[in-house]
C-alpha cells in the first residue's frame, strides 16, 4: 500500500476516522442527554467504547506499517512534530484553568473584598466579606472547609513523579545503549510510579471530600482545585496508559536504538504532565 | 513531475480506493478533503445565510412580526455559531487542504488520516448544534460569546452546544496541526520559507493561532458546563470567581478567532492581485512581518470586546493602545497590496474583481475598528448596529469576499473547466452592492443608538432597517448564483490551461488543469 519506497508515506482510505467520528457523536449525544437527565448513559459509554475501539485499531496499524517499515525520516519528524504541537495544545488547555485560578487569585476575590473598583460590590452585596485564599466566597458556597497543605501526601505525590521523570530517562539511554533489560524496567517503574501517583491523588480526593469538606462545589477555591488537578490526574492516567503499550511494545521487542518515535513521544508528554505538576504543587498546594 | 502530467485522473484513481460514498467516507487524499470541506463550507453558508434572512426580515419593519423574541435571539446566536465555525473557517481549511501542497511541492498533506477525521468530525458536530433548535427551550440564545448568567437560562440545549464546540475544537486543532507539520516538513527542495507563497505563510501563522486558542475556548466552555451542571463556581460571584472572568477566557480566543478568519483572506488576496496586476507582490518580506505581527497583537488587546464591564482604567488604556497598534500593520497590508497595482498591467476577471471589493471594503471594516478601540468612543458603540456594522464588514466582504476570490481563483485548476466569466461578474456585482446596502446604514442606525440582538426597534429607525433588509435580500439570494457558477464549471466549459491565467507565479499552475489525483509524487525543484 506504500506508495513507492523511499517517497513520503501516503495511506489510502482509511476507516478509522470515520470510525472515530461516529464514536464522537455518540459520545457527545449520549453525554449531552445524560446531563439533562434525560438518560444518554449507555449511548455515551457505547461512543466510548468505539472512540476507544478507534485508537487500538487506528494506532496498531500505524504500528504495523512502522514495523513493516513504510515510515522514512521525513515521516518520523511529521509524528514528531504533530507530538509537539499537540502538546502545544494541551498547555494552553490546562492554561485556561491556571488563567481561571491566578484571576480569582488576584482579581476577583480582592474585587469582592472592596479592593479598587469592587469598592461599591463589597459594600452594596458582600459587606463584611474579607478576601483571603483559599476561599468559597462571600457566601461561603459548600460551607466550611480545611485546605490540603503542600507537605504531606502532595509532597509525597511531587517526589514519586520527578522520581518517574528519572526512571523514564534512564529507560530512554537504555533503548538508545542497547540495554534492553535495564529499558524494560525502569520503564516498568516509570508507569508503576505514575498508577502510584493516581492512587494516592484518589485517597487524596476520598480524604478531602470526608475529612476537610473540600469538595467539586466548594466555591472557587474548590472549583479550581478539582478541576486543575482532576484534568491533571487524567491526563497522568493517559500517560500511564501510554507508557504501558510503549512497554509492551519493548516486551514485544520493538523500537530500535535509532528509531522510537512512540517511545520519544510518550517520554515527552510524561514531561509534560510532570511539568504540570510543578505549576500545580507551587501555585494550588503550596502558596 | 512529467509522471504526473501524463497520469490521467481516471488511472490515478488507486484500485484499492473504495469508489461511490466510501471513496468520500475513508479517503486520505487532501483535495478530497479539500473538496469535502469546501462543500460543507457551501452548506452551512446557506444554513446560516438563511438565519440571516429571518433576522432581516423580521426588522423589515417595526413591531412584532413573523418570529418571537425568543426564536429571534436563536437565530442571531445560531447565525454567528454557523457561519464562524461552519462556514468561514472550513472553508479556509478546504483551500488549505488543496492548495497548500500544491503550493509547496508536496505529495500530500503530512498526516493525511488524521486529515480525514478533521473533516468528518464537523459534519457531526453542527448536527449536534443544529438538533437544538428542535428542543425543549429551543437552541442557545444568549449570543455565539455565551456569556454567564444568561447563557445558563438556556434550556436542553446547553450541553450539546457545549459538547459541539468540543466537536469542532478538536477538528481545527487537528487541522491546524497538520497545517504547521505540512509547511514545515514537506516543502520541495529550494521552497525556503521566505520564497513560500502568501497563502502558504498567512496560513502557518493562522494555524498557530487555532492551536494556542482553541483549546483556551475549550476550557471556558468547560467550566460553563461545571458550573451548570457540577456546582462550581468560576463564574459566580457568591463563591468568589466572576461572569466577567469568563469574557476574559473567552475573548483571549475570540480575538485571535478574529484573525484566523482574516489571515488566510489576506493570503488569498495576496495571490490574486499580482496575478492580474502582472506584477510581483510589492513588499513581500514586509507582508510575512505584518501578517506575523498581527498574530503576535491579537494575544494582548482581547479585552477591547469589553470595555463596558467596569475594569480598572489601566486596563482600559492598555487595550486601547494595543487595539490602536494593529493598525499598523494592517496599514503595511493595504498600502503594499495598493503599490503592487501601482502601474500595473491590470484587468479585472472576477477573481480580481472580488479581491478589489475586499480591499476597500474591508479597509472600511478596518476603520471602523480603530473607532471602536478607543474607550471613550466606544462606551457609545458598544452593542450597538455599529459594532454588527463593523464586523460584518471585515467579516462577509472580508473573509466571505476573499474565500470567493479564491474560489474563482482556482476552480479551474480544481475543474479543469473555465467558470463563466460573464455570471461570475454578474454574481460580484449583485453581492457587491447587496453587501454595502445591507451593512453600510447599519453603521447609521448604531450610531443613532440602535441596540444589537433585539428583534423589535423604534419606528425612527424603520428606513435604514429596510434598506438593509432589502440589501440582505439581493445579498443572500445572488448567492444561489454561486452555487449555479460553482456546478456548472464542475460540469463543464472551456478547457483551463495549465496556466489559467496570465504567467500566475506559484507551482500550483505547473500541474494540470484539472490537478491530477496525486501531485507532486516527485518533488518539484525550486529555484
Amino acid at each position: 500500500m506504500a506508495h513507492a519506497t523511499g517517497k513520503y508515506y501516503v495511506p489510502h482510505g482509511s476507516w478509522w476516522p470515520i470510525i472515530g467520528s461516529v464514536g464522537l457523536f455518540a459520545l457527545m449525544l449520549g453525554s449531552a442527554n445524560a446531563l439533562n437527565g434525560s438518560g444518554g448513559t449507555w449511548p455515551a459509554l457505547l461512543g466510548l467504547a468505539i472512540v476507544l475501539f478507534m485508537f487500538y485499531g487506528w494506532f496498531a496499524e500505524v504500528v504495523r506499517e512502522s514495523v513493516a517499515g513504510y515510515y522514512s525520516a521525513q515521516v518520523d519528524r511529521s509524528f514528531r512534530q504533530g507530538m509537539i504541537w499537540f502538546i502545544f495544545s494541551e498547555v494552553m488547555f490546562f492554561a485556561a484553568f491556571f488563567g481561571a485560578l491566578f484571576y480569582a487569585r488576584a482579581l476577583s476575590v480582592p474585587w469582592l473584598g472592596g479592593e479598587g473598583v469592587g469598592f461599591f460590590t463589597n459594600l452594596l452585596l458582600w459587606e463584611g466579606f474579607e478576601p483571603t485564599w483559599p476561599t468559597d466566597g462571600p457566601a461561603g458556597v459548600g460551607g466550611d472547609f480545611t485546605a490540603i497543605g503542600p507537605w504531606g501526601l502532595p509532597a509525597i505525590n511531587t517526589a514519586i513523579l520527578l522520581t518517574s521523570g528519572v526512571t523514564l530517562t534512564i529507560a530512554h539511554h537504555a533503548l538508545r545503549d542497547n540495554h534492553r533489560g535495564i529499558l524494560i524496567g525502569f520503564l516498568a517503574a516509570t508507569w508503576l510510579l505514575g498508577l502510584i501517583f493516581v492512587g494516592l491523588q484518589a485517597y487524596e480526593y476520598v480524604e478531602l471530600y470526608q475529612d476537610y469538606n473540600l469538595r467539586l462545589d466548594t466555591g472557587i477555591y474548590g472549583s479550581t482545585f478539582f478541576m486543575l488537578t482532576g484534568f491533571h490526574g487524567f491526563h497522568v492516567t493517559l500517560g500511564a496508559i501510554m507508557l504501558i503499550v510503549v512497554w509492551l511494545r519493548c516486551l514485544r521487542g520493538h523500537f530500535t536504538p535509532k528509531q522510537h518515535f512512540a517511545f520519544e513521544a510518550t517520554a515527552w508528554y510524561w514531561h509534560f504532565v510532570d511539568v504540570v505538576w510543578l505549576g500545580l504543587y507551587v501555585f494550588v498546594y503550596w502558596f | 513531475m512529467s509522471d504526473t502530467a501524463t497520469h490521467t485522473a481516471d488511472h490515478d484513481d488507486h484500485h484499492d480506493t473504495p469508489k461511490g460514498i466510501m471513496r468520500w467516507l475513508t479517503t486520505t487524499n487532501h483535495k478530497d478533503i479539500g473538496t469535502l470541506y469546501l462543500l460543507f463550507a457551501l452548506l452551512m453558508f446557506f444554513v446560516g445565510g438563511s438565519m440571516a434572512l429571518i433576522i432581516r426580515l423580521e426588522l423589515f419593519q417595526p413591531g412584532l412580526q413573523y418570529v418571537n423574541p425568543e426564536f429571534f435571539n436563536q437565530m442571531t446566536t445560531m447565525h454567528a455559531l454557523i457561519m464562524i465555525f461552519g462556514a468561514v473557517m472550513p472553508a479556509f481549511v478546504g483551500l488549505a487542504n488543496w492548495m497548500i501542497p500544491l503550493q509547496i511541492g508536496a505529495p500530500d498533506m503530512a498526516l493525511p488520516r488524521m486529515n480525514n477525521f478533521s473533516f468528518w468530525i464537523l459534519p457531526f458536530a453542527f448536527t449536534l448544534l443544529l438538533s437544538t433548535l428542535f428542543m425543549p427551550g429551543g437552541g442557545p440564545a444568549g449570543g455565539w460569546t455565551l456569556y454567564p448568567p444568561l447563557v445558563q437560562q438556556t434550556g436542553d440545549a446547553l450541553p450539546f452546544v457545549i459538547l459541539a464546540i468540543h466537536l469542532m475544537g478538536i477538528s481545527s486543532i487537528m487541522g491546524a496541526i497538520n497545517v504547521i507539520v505540512t509547511i514545515m516538513n514537506m516543502r520541495a527542495p529550494g521552497m525556503t520559507l521566505l520564497k513560500m507563497p502568501l497563502f502558504v505563510w498567512t496560513w502557518l501563522i493562522t494555524a498557530y493561532l487555532l492551536i494556542a486558542v482553541m483549546p483556551v475556548l475549550a476550557g471556558a466552555v468547560t467550566m460553563l458546563l461545571t458550573d451548570q451542571f457540577f456546582g462550581t463556581t468560576f463564574f459566580h460571584a457568591a463563591g468568589g470567581g466572576d461572569p466577567v472572568m469568563f469574557q476574559h477566557i473567552f475573548w483571549f480566543f475570540g480575538h485571535p478567532e478574529v484573525y484566523i478568519m482574516i489571515l488566510p483572506a489576506f493570503g488569498i488576496v495576496s495571490e490574486i492581485i499580482p496575478t492580474f496586476a502582472r506584477k510581483p507582490l510589492f513588499g513581500y518580506d514586509a507582508m510575512v512581518y505584518a501578517t506575523a505581527s498581527i498574530a503576535f497583537l491579537s494575544f494582548i488587546v482581547w479585552a477591547h470586546h469589553m470595555f463596558t464591564v467596569g475594569m480598572p482604567l489601566a486596563g482600559q488604556l492598555f487595550f486601547m493602545f494595543a487595539t490602536m497598534l494593529i493598525a499598523v500593520p494592517t496599514g503595511v497590508k493595504v498600502f503594499n497590496w495598493t503599490a503592487t497595482m501601482w502601474r500595473g498591467a491590470m484587468t479585472f476577471e472576477t477573481p480580481m474583481l472580488f479581491a478589489l471589493a475586499f480591499l476597500f471594503l474591508f479597509t472600511i471594516g478596518g476603520f471602523s475598528g480603530l473607532m471602536l478601540s478607543i474607550v471613550p468612543a466606544d462606551y457609545q458603540y458598544h452593542d450597538s448596529y455599529f459594532v454588527v456594522a463593523h464586523f460584518h464588514y471585515v467579516l462577509v466582504p472580508g473573509s466571505v469576499f476573499a474565500i470567493m476570490a479564491g474560489v474563482y481563483y482556482w476552480l479551474p485548476k480544481w475543474t479543469g473547466h473555465m467558470y463563466d466569466e460573464t455570471l461570475g461578474k454578474i454574481h460580484f456585482w449583485l453581492s457587491v452592492i447587496g453587501v454595502n446596502v445591507t451593512f453600510f446604514p447599519q453603521h447609521f442606525l448604531g450610531l443613532a443608538g440602535m441596540p444589537r440582538r433585539i428583534p423589535d426597534y423604534a419606528t425612527q429607525f424603520t428606513n435604514f432597517n429596510m434598506m438593509s433588509s432589502i440589501g440582505a435580500f439581493i445579498f443572500g439570494l445572488s448567492q444561489l448564483m454561486f452555487v449555479y457558477i460553482i456546478f456548472k464549471t464542475i460540469r463543464g466549459g472551456a478547457k483551463a490551461s495549465a496556466e489559467v491565467w496570465e504567467s500566475p507565479t506559484g507551482l500550483e499552475w505547473t500541474v494540470p488543469s484539472p490537478a491530477p489525483h496525486h501531485t507532486f509524487d516527485e518533488a518539484p525543484q525550486v529555484k
